[in-house]
């Protein structure tokens, strides 16, 4: 079950907040981290209220993966952006868990509940 | 003396084959029987040291050889557990220099480590005689553990069955 590269999409809601939620699909490894890191990189520059990262559909991340969603994080307190985490798979959420980042992010259970909050 | 490893895997160091890698070990790791959660550890744990080896032991060259080798701790049609040997050609360090971040240091990077030592159960890092590193981890299924999740009962592989594994190395 080799993985396609990961394909990433970037919405911009239409609420008050001006929430942007980025829905990557795949597996974000060593590989696929830089392709990651860009894009959110891109989507921090427009200094959006809110970002969504959107997990439910990675299927694998390591610490290539969990160290962009770090540096997001920190570009995202220096940007005043409050950066939200969802829909962390089961796998997904044990290396979260191994690296005791559950506390550092703010996490919802799913896309809407994120949106909702 | 140690025992002959039943798979042997040669990669060049490029991140493009991580994915590859630890399909195969995961694949081998639920058809040794060691279930769902052992297998997605080990593979974790190979996917975090592969990457270290080429960040810090290649510099992120794509071209260099790195050997992975898997062994069932006991036979193979009754393993306790998974030996896994990677060896590369890379830059060598002390193996007591090895260690994870302080997890309380909240900041990119430092963390394979800490992972790899967390998820398996013996960790030895080793300086080879001439050039590069060995590190060998060690897995075993944890109680009640075994035969949980899917593949986990030694039907994986394409459902062929109960067939021994045999020797690729």
């Amino acid at each position: 079950m080799s993985p396609a590269p990961l394909d990433i999409r970037v919405e911009q809601l239409k609420d008050a907040a001006g929430t942007v939620v980025v829905t990557p699909s795949g597996e974000i490894d060593y590989s696929e981290a830089p392709v990651f890191r860009e894009a959110l990189r891109r989507v921090s520059e427009g200094r959006p209220a809110k970002l969504i990262v959107d997990l439910s559909r990675v299927a694998y991340m390591n610490t290539p993966g969990v160290a962009t969603l770090v540096e997001a994080l920190q570009l995202a307190k220096k940007n005043k952006t409050r950066l939200v985490l969802a829909g962390l798979t089961e796998r997904v959420s044990a290396v979260f868990d191994i690296a005791r980042l559950t506390r550092v992010f703010e996490i919802a259970p799913d896309r809407n509940a994120a949106i909702a909050r | 003396m140690s025992t002959p490893a039943h798979v042997r895997i040669e990669l060049q160091s490029n991140p493009l084959y991580l994915c590859g890698v630890r399909d195969m070990v995961s694949s081998v790791a639920r058809r040794l029987g060691l279930g769902e959660p052992a297998a997605a550890q080990i593979a974790l744990a190979l996917d975090e040291a592969l990457c270290n080896v080429i960040r810090h032991g290649y510099d992120r060259r794509k071209d260099q050889p790195i050997v992975v080798e898997l062994t069932p701790i006991g036979p193979a049609e009754r393993a306790e557990g998974l030996r896994v040997v990677i060896e590369d050609r890379g830059r060598q360090v002390e193996p007591e220099a090895i260690k994870g971040r302080d997890l309380a240091d909240i900041r990119p990077g430092g963390l394979g480590v800490h992972i790899i030592r967390e998820v398996m159960d013996s960790v030895v890092y080793e300086r080879l005689p001439e050039v590069g590193m060995r590190l060998t981890m060690e897995k075993r299924a944890g109680i009640g553990d075994r035969g949980l999740g899917p593949g986990g009962d030694r039907g994986g592989c394409g459902g062929r069955g109960a067939a021994s594994p045999g020797s690729a190395a």
